[in-house]
């Protein structure tokens, strides 16, 4: 056993103090013949958060979509909790992808709830039907966790009938009730009416609190200063710095980081 | 109208509302079902990544299509016996409205799948669901909502188009109307008494998509 076999535990006092969730190295990614991912490599510890920020075709939103398997990458890997490990150089089976996607969980910027279920049925669909839970369990943990979004009470209410702020919730519930290790969130509130971004918001930093390791795509700068442990600034399909929230949103090192970051606080 | 007149179509109501029942109902329903499960095998292979199967797909659709239901329901009893097979009335019947419902509907259903957004396809995919699960729990449902308008529309087409199979000696509802003509002399009242029982049966079926509409539509914004 080498000494970066050792847990995290047992590590000297001056090692990182998380053991890495998720790794990802050298992941690329072509649609036709552009290149939208170049090379990327990503650690996010147990119950870390970090932030992608970038322009809109930055490729931000396929690195997510990798993580999910929602798009094959070309190559490199995915390392999720140090069992399920995705080497996309050559050609992984169903079965692996399967794997990577059992482990986490996303949050779509349009929500994508499905509209022929209600509120309940959303969240319950995946714990019953995928993971063979009883229905009475998957219930009782739906209900629970609804209730503390505040949507109890709107449990046998078709998705039309809520608002996009309270789809949001449930689409944040029904990820919560697949019981994933990592949270994936694309762009959350970007199609919210600003009055309701709010209560989302919130909601994921409580998460964050709680210790959830999440990877959230944002355009929300202020959000990621304060719930985010690490942001990264991607653009043309690389990661062009990354580091500290804090550091890098008020210090960018880099030229294109900093004139994103004007475009964004100063945008006419 | 005089007495006889009013007589003959009374009495001539009773042949022609058992031919609806007991050939040009049933006929339509039966044909209905086969022709519905085998659009949307087509529907599925038409989608398919596998280009042979949506080649036969592609290829099925477009001879349907493409050529009379006449000339298919006489193909198949006229025709089929000077190779060997030799098939009932009903059972032609049955076999070429099912055939071209088949093909009528399996674009239906092909559109009524691609117009479900691309969303729900990945967030079923999220939840951890096959392609087949995400098809049969997730996609189905919406897109069977979507396709009620234009299946409807197929449905009552047939209807009426089962009164070609009185032509290959089906006793349906045309054909009794025909046979009591025949014997009347009364051409105009019982081809008018036919056409209104078809337009009778063709209301209670919209009136019945309008119902079919509104349930489906119970997890729609209005």
């Amino acid at each position: 056993m080498s000494p970066t076999d050792l847990p995290t535990d047992a590590a000297p006092a001056d090692a990182p103090a998380v053991q890495p969730l998720l790794t990802v190295r050298g992941l690329r990614k072509s649609f036709g013949s552009s290149l939208v991912l170049e090379s990327i490599d990503l650690t996010v510890g147990r119950g870390q958060v970090l932030a992608l920020i970038g322009p809109s075709g930055s490729g931000k939103t396929t690195i997510l979509r990798c993580l999910n398997g929602l798009e094959l990458a070309d190559g490199g890997t995915i390392t999720i909790g140090g069992e399920v490990s995705v080497d996309f150089g050559t050609a992984p089976v169903r079965k692996e992808l399967t794997a990577l996607r059992d482990r986490s969980a996303m949050v779509f910027q349009n929500y994508n709830l499905f509209p022929h279920k209600t509120v309940l049925e959303n969240v319950i669909e995946g714990p019953i039907i995928v993971q063979g839970r009883p229905r009475a369990e998957a219930t009782e943990q739906a209900l629970t966790l609804l209730d503390r979004v505040g949507l109890a009470e709107k449990q046998g209410a078709y998705p039309f009938e809520l608002s996009g702020g309270q789809q949001q919730r449930v689409g944040i519930v029904r990820a919560l009730a697949l019981r994933p290790q990592l949270l994936l969130f694309d762009e959350p509130t970007s199609s919210l009416d600003p009055e309701l971004v709010g209560d989302v918001l919130r909601l994921i930093k409580e998460l964050a609190v709680e210790g959830w390791t999440m990877v959230i795509v944002t355009h929300e700068l202020e959000f990621a200063r304060e719930v985010a442990t690490e942001v990264a600034f991607v653009d043309g399909g690389t990661i062009v710095e990354h580091g500290d929230p804090k550091q890098l949103l008020r210090n960018p090192t880099q030229e294109r980081t900093r004139q994103f970051l004007h475009r964004l606080l100063f945008p006419f | 109208m005089n007495q006889s007149t009013w007589d003959l179509f009374l009495s001539s109501l009773g042949p022609i509302i058992m031919g609806a029942v007991t050939g040009t109902i049933p006929l339509a329903l039966v044909s209905f079902a086969v022709g519905l499960a085998l659009a949307l095998l087509l529907a599925l292979m038409r989608l398919s990544r596998r280009r042979w199967l949506s080649s036969i797909a592609r290829g099925y659709i477009s001879i349907v299509r493409g050529t009379p239901l006449l000339v298919q329901l006489f193909v198949i009893f006229y025709g089929l016996p000077s190779l060997g097979v030799l098939i009932d009335p009903w059972p032609s019947a049955v076999i070429a409205f099912s055939i071209n419902v088949g093909g009528y509907a399996a674009e239906v259903i092909r559109a009524a799948i691609l117009s479900v957004p691309k969303g729900q396809w990945e967030a079923a995919y999220m939840i951890g669901m096959s392609h087949r699960r995400a098809l049969t729990r997730i996609i189905l449902p919406q897109a069977a909502r979507v396709s009620v308008p234009p299946l409807s529309n197929t449905f009552i087409s047939l209807v009426k188009d089962t009164s070609l199979a009185s032509l290959i000696l089906v006793t349906e509802l045309f054909r009794q109307a025909q046979q009591v003509a025949a014997f009347s002399q009364e051409f105009m009242l019982l081809y008018l008494e036919a056409a209104l029982v078809y337009w009778v049966i063709c209301l209670a079926l919209s009136s019945v998509q309008g119902l079919l509409e509104k349930r489906l539509d119970r997890y729609v914004a209005h």
